[in-house]
């Protein structure tokens, strides 16, 4: 157990490709950690970094108490769970899972019992005797997961841990890792392209963009106040509106239309400045009949999300999504007016949120 | 379509086919079946014929001093040259996959070219003097260093593509649990290129087995050649070939490999694994 810390953490490729951009980064005893971003955002770069399968050109990375820049993989103490898993197609799974082991020169008998142990903690003490390839993915992950386990890391990596599973396994894998971890209490970093996925397991989470953090922070503080336009867009199920707009008279203009936001933000910009307002398709309500003050727009795709609709509707000429109940379906043509809720109304001036020091205070 | 309407058309079709078949089968056969026969008639001909069974051959052969202990030569020389070079071979494709060295694959193909040279006629000259110089000559050691750098590149070659489709993962994790390089590939990479390393060992003991030349020019006394090349002294007082003793001795020659091929072959059945997903 223990905590990662890096600084100014930095990787140039040959060739000049900046991979990771001197990242400072602190994830605490304990903590299930989410790198989350778009491919090619240095997310795995930087896991592997941390294992020791690419070494920094620039910047330190601290495990505990000791300073593992420069040590070799298996003399870091940490233990990583592969996005194929890489389970030893050869061996069976309790030779796998006592892999580990051997290396470290235990012998046979003892680590084997020690294998037979923790295979039955996860649930495999039937399929010992199995090699891989007769496993069921998720049987496998377990597996890649109990050989994990078996050296007693000070911290587990994660390598897109699920996405080699089908989408129904997924949810169940994804309560059981967050189940486990909480269990084990093992710092764990984890590696994801899957917004929800990070949302749904981590403790924090840290946004990356080509090579940069974009955001660290809770879910419920990376999903209700993305700090950048960035963030904003990439995180949610359904992409967040992002409006240009003005300050008129102290009103915003949007979409050619004025909308009233009681936003202390918007209150302390001043007249002609123009900024980015960032609804939330789930914090907007629908209303079938005029309010003033809304923003008035036709309904133009109605998406069926299940328990709830996805509603586009043309706000002269801006498509702007919206959440709305089963029971609140609108007819498709129907003019629609869409209230904010003020307090998830998000400004974001040159890309970057603007802080409300009042709800700063109060969140 | 049903069995039972076939058109004389297709009958004619079939007739056709397996006749053909059988020609190319008896034209394959026909030497096969002489290697079976000839060793065991008394008075072998150039064709194959039912014998007028006879061990009168082998008796002969057994007189021999120098036929069972050449196929015993050849053991040495093919299981030396086959275990040099699949033991190099697997280190060097091992690197030559991992490691990215510019013109690495440059650096393959030509050493492919060259080696068809080394083996080959046209370099004999100067490797029976280099031989000379470094006082290899009528040592097995010396023909086995010629072969096994004949054979090298192409076992290379062969071998770097079975590492190349192994995923980097498995390795990967392997370090990362601690392994040294050494165990990395005792433990993971051997085991998975496994058929890769048999399909190399069968070839290169194939190879050896049935080369004829450099042995024959590196190797000085009778007590060293290997079968191939004590072959080549079965002759009559008359100057003519030997033939009861040669089919004999063929037949002897040949068991090794074959049997060597089937034990292969049931063991590891030459499948490919561990490159793909599983």
């Amino acid at each position: 157990m223990a905590a990662i810390t890096t600084t100014g953490l930095g990787k140039v490729y040959p060739g000049g490709v900046r991979a990771l951009d001197a990242l400072d980064l602190s994830i605490t005893d304990g903590e299930f950690f989410a790198l989350l971003g778009p491919s090619g955002c240095g997310k795995t770069t930087l896991l592997r970094t941390l294992a020791g399968l690419e070494s920094p050109t620039s910047g330190s990375i601290t495990i505990g108490t000791s300073d593992v820049t420069r040590l070799p993989p298996g003399r870091r103490d940490v233990a990583m769970v592969f996005q194929d898993y890489a389970l030893f197609p050869h061996m069976t799974t309790a030779d796998n899972i006592a892999y580990p082991l051997r290396v470290n020169g235990v012998p046979k008998s003892s680590r084997h019992d020690k294998a037979a142990q923790i295979a039955a903690e996860l649930g495999l003490a039937e399929l010992l005797a199995r090699r891989p390839g007769q496993l069921s993915g998720g049987q496998q992950q377990r597996a890649a997961l109990a050989r994990a386990m078996a050296c007693h890391p000070k911290a587990f990596l994660f390598d897109e841990p699920l996405s080699n599973l089908d989408a129904r396994m997924r949810l169940e894998a994804r309560s059981f890792l967050k189940r486990l971890q909480r269990q084990l209490g093992v710092t764990t970093v984890f590696v994801t392209h899957d917004q929800s996925e990070a949302l749904a397991m981590a403790d924090r989470i840290a946004v990356m963009e080509s090579g940069h953090i974009r955001q660290i922070g809770t879910p419920v503080e990376v999903f209700r106040r993305p700090s950048n336009i960035f963030v904003a867009s990439f995180i949610g199920s359904t992409p967040m509106n992002l409006l240009e707009a003005m300050v008129v008279d102290g009103q915003v203009e949007t979409c050619g239309q004025r909308l009233v936001v009681p936003n202390g933000v918007i209150a302390g910009l001043a007249n002609g400045v123009s900024f980015v307002l960032g609804l939330r398709p789930e914090y907007l309500t629908l209303h079938t009949a005029s309010v003033p003050g809304a923003l008035c727009g036709v309904v133009a795709v109605v998406e069926n999300l299940g328990s709830q609709q996805l509603v586009s509707l043309e706000v002269s000429g801006t498509t702007v999504r919206c959440v709305v109940t089963e029971d609140a379906e609108p007819a498709l043509g129907a003019e629609c007016w869409l209230v904010p809720r003020a307090e998830r109304v998000l400004v974001y001036l040159d890309g970057e949120l603007v802080e409300d020091a009042v709800l700063s205070d109060a969140r | 379509m049903t069995s039972s309407v076939i058109s004389p058309w297709e009958v004619t079709g079939r007739i056709g086919r397996y006749a053909f078949l059988s020609v190319v089968l008896a034209f394959f056969a026909l030497p096969v079946l002489w290697l079976a026969f000839a060793p065991f008639n008394a008075h072998p001909t150039m064709a194959t014929s039912f014998p007028e069974f006879t061990v009168e051959n082998f008796r002969s052969l057994m007189d021999n001093p120098n036929a069972l202990s050449s196929i015993g030569n050849s053991i040495v020389l093919a299981g030396g040259t086959a275990l040099l070079v699949v033991v190099l071979a697997a280190l060097a494709s091992y690197a030559l996959s991992r490691a990215s060295i510019p013109g690495r694959d440059a650096l393959l193909y030509t050493l492919l070219l060259l080696s068809s040279i080394v083996t080959g006629t046209a370099a004999m000259v100067p490797i029976f003097l280099l031989a000379f110089q470094l006082d290899l000559i009528d040592s097995q050691l010396g023909v086995i260093l010629v072969l096994t750098g004949g054979l090298l590149p192409a076992a290379i070659f062969i071998l770097k593509d079975f590492v190349d489709t192994t995923p980097r993962s498995y390795e990967e994790s392997a370090r990362v649990f601690g392994a040294s390089p050494l165990q990395i590939i005792r433990h993971v990479v051997v085991p998975l290129i496994r058929p890769g390393l048999a399909a190399v060992t069968v070839w290169a003991v194939a190879n050896v087995w049935g080369n004829f030349l450099i042995p024959f020019l590196l190797l000085r006394s009778p007590d060293k050649a290997p079968a191939s090349v004590v072959m080549y002294t079965f002759y009559t007082e008359g100057g003519q070939p030997d033939l009861g003793l040669i089919s004999a001795f063929s037949l002897l020659y040949s068991i090794p490999v074959v049997g060597m091929f089937l034990f292969v072959s049931t063991r590891y059945g030459f499948r490919f694994h561990g490159g793909i997903k599983r």
